[in-house]
């Protein structure tokens, strides 16, 4: 195993700061930009980039991430083109990695080729969006081969019996759905949320970083309080929407990407 | 032997559950409350007496003695599914999970639809009952279906287009499994075929298996012997599953699926997913999915928005996998020939769906003897589909 992700949380812990994990979709608004803008946020203070493969049918998110995805396809996206982003990437960045997939095209490539090549391109974990723990058997014991992390989710609906599953499987951290529904901004967060991480963190043994719908600094700074790590992605996508392939696109991001990493800081 | 589905919903290697976790605590709830219903004989006798009183079960089995006569073969017989309230199979499955969202407390329920002949149905069963209904439609096919978008405005419920993707039934679903994601609390999702996360294939199954097991009785009794082949349309598959269900122990009955065979052979040009497809995950569930070769789901055509749909049932999978079932393809213009030719010889206007089937039997009955049985499934009746007819022949109305 790389050790990136363990690293950069140690990193933040040690800076007093909640890891800052934003999120974007390969591809979008090009692919040529997938590796530029990885950059400027690396810059702007991200811990561990999420990065997210196109597909066609993207249940688990709103709008925002739909378009994104559909303008990623559009460009021609696949999952190797995105295997081949990240094998660009660590040229010059040793920012870890995490795909933020469907199960589907992972599906297609075939498991145990696509473990392995996600650990050649430089792949330090792999979400799955759609593969909840009773299925995530064959995709745990393929990665783990190859020494890249599964990283699993949990909802404010997982049972305590659910937590303590995904404990079995689970890396350096565990994903935590901020709120019931699909990824977007939201304007507020859900009530009893701090008690939510508190309790899995427990149970799950394990670091857990909130993300769905977290898109004020405000909130970063409020949830930086209490987890591991803050991921925030629909304010950054819809801004990648917004803009499209222009020349200040990266520095746009950038500075976007600043305003909430500061806010990780625990005062 | 093994049971079919196993405890995690799998028919053989097709089936399970790929959902968000958000969705894995209700769809365990779904699945205790259905299996507590099905144990509870005050539930079993009250949807009986629904399909029954409401449905206008059981429908009957026509004998098709023009059809039969002008195709010169096998004899035909028609199980009269679009003499159901609603005009297809659809309500049996409605009334069965709108009942079951009652039981669960839930006070709205949503679901998608192709042709609408589902959000028809679960805007009446929800009317019935008094749920809050929203469906979500592709708006391409709110296009070719305009007629019931009318009719559940009528019942009440609310219809959301879909502009997304290829705006059809695969996007109505996606938009589906988003709202139910948001409103877990006060929402059933009335999927609406033998699709979708354990257990909706095998549940919806079991609401439409009274289907065959009508006419398995039926058929016995007036043809005196089981039929030699059994043939339904087969687009997400609920009433090729309710039908087939029936029959799949008696292995002298040969079992055929219909899929839409749309204008051509090439990807893109079709929904015949055991054709062009191959195994995949598509709204939490394996099976068989046109796709390309990274793993993108890829857009189909069908004349009829009931079979435009790039996955199919993952119990389909199965017996297609075992040889069971045999699977098919009949095109657009088969079919649209199908529809007019069960309007004139029967004086059944048939679903273009349904239309699929009519067409392969018109294809084989020929061939076989007339001491030979077909049984076709009408899954539904065609009233939705003239306005769509019209245009596409050039016909002004």
């Amino acid at each position: 195993m790389s050790g990136r992700i363990e690293k950069a949380f140690l990193r933040a812990r040690k800076a007093r700061r909640a890891a800052f994990i934003p999120y974007i979709t390969a591809g979008d608004p090009v692919p040529a930009r997938t590796v530029v803008l990885a950059r400027a946020l690396e810059r702007a203070g991200a811990d561990i980039l999420e990065l997210g493969v196109p597909f066609t049918d993207p249940i688990a998110d709103g709008p925002t991430n739909q378009r994104a995805a559909e303008r990623a396809l559009a460009q021609g996206t696949s999952l190797t083109g995105v295997l081949g982003l990240v094998r660009e990437l660590r040229f010059s960045s040793e920012l870890p990695v995490v795909l933020f997939t469907y199960f589907n095209p992972v599906h297609a490539y075939g498991l145990a080729r696509f473990a392995v090549d996600a650990a050649a391109a430089g792949v330090d974990g792999v979400l799955f969006t759609d593969v909840p723990v009773e299925e995530a058997g064959p995709a745990h014991e393929a990665l783990r081969r190859v020494g890249v992390e599964l990283v699993l989710l949990l909802a404010p609906t997982s049972t305590r019996e659910r937590v303590k599953a995904v404990r079995k499987l689970a890396g350096s951290f565990v994903y935590f759905i901020a709120r019931t529904g699909v990824t977007g901004a939201r304007a507020a967060l859900e009530e009893g949320l701090e008690e939510q991480v508190r309790l899995v963190r427990k149970l799950a043994k394990s670091r857990v970083a909130v993300g769905f719908g977290v898109s004020t600094p405000e909130q970063v700074a409020r949830i930086a309080r209490f987890a591991d790590g803050v991921v925030v992605g629909s304010v950054l996508v819809d801004r990648i929407g917004e803009l499209g392939d222009v020349p200040e696109l990266p520095g746009e991001i950038e500075a976007l990407a600043r305003s909430f990493a500061v806010a990780t800081r625990r005062r | 032997m093994k049971p079919v589905p196993d405890s995690r919903g799998y028919f053989g290697p097709y089936g399970g559950r790929f959902v968000p976790e958000t969705l894995m605590a209700p769809l365990a709830e779904l699945t205790a409350a259905w299996q507590e219903s099905r144990r509870d004989r005050a539930f079993r006798r009250e949807l009986a007496g629904l399909l029954a009183t409401y449905c206008g079960r059981p429908t009957p089995i026509s004998r098709a003695a023009r059809l039969t006569q002008h195709l010169g073969g096998a004899q035909v017989f028609l199980k009269r599914e679009d003499l159901c309230h609603t005009g297809a199979h659809k309500i049996n499955n409605a009334v069965g999970q709108c009942l079951l969202a009652r039981r669960m407390g839930k006070v709205r329920v949503i679901a998608e639809t192709g042709a609408g002949q589902h959000g028809v149905a679960v805007a009446t069963a929800a009317a019935l009952f008094g749920l809050r209904c929203r469906v979500y439609m592709g708006t391409e096919d709110e296009r070719r279906q305009a007629l019931n978008v009318y009719r559940m405005k009528l019942l009440g419920a609310e219809v959301v287009g879909v502009d997304a993707g290829a705006r059809t039934l695969k996007d109505a679903i996606n938009e589906s499994l988003r709202d139910w994601v948001t409103n877990l609390a006060t929402t059933h999702y009335v999927l609406g075929s033998v699709l979708g996360p354990h257990p909706y294939p095998v549940m919806v199954r079991e609401f439409q298996s009274v289907i065959g097991s009508e006419a398995l009785l039926q058929i016995r009794s007036q043809h005196r012997s089981l039929p030699n082949l059994v043939v339904a349309c087969v687009g997400g598959g609920s009433n090729a599953a309710g039908i087939f269900s029936a029959f799949v122990p008696h292995r002298q009955v040969e079992l055929v699926g219909v899929e839409a065979g749309g204008r051509g052979t090439r990807l893109g040009e079709h929904a015949a997913r055991f054709a062009g497809g191959s195994p995949g995950v598509l709204h939490g569930t394996r099976s068989y999915l046109l796709q390309d070769q990274d793993g993108q789901v890829v857009p189909t055509h069908s004349v009829s928005a009931g079979l435009d749909y790039p996955a199919v049932g993952p119990e389909h999978a199965f017996w297609h996998d075992s040889r069971r079932v045999s699977y098919v393809r009949v095109e657009d213009r088969e079919a649209l020939d199908a529809f007019h030719l069960l309007s004139e010889l029967e004086g059944i206007v048939p679903a273009l769906e349904t239309a699929h089937a009519v067409a392969y039997v018109a294809r084989v009955a020929p061939r076989m003897g007339s001491g030979q049985a077909v049984l076709v499934n009408l899954s539904g009746r065609g009233d939705k589909d003239v306005v769509e007819v019209a245009r596409l022949e050039g016909v002004k109305l």
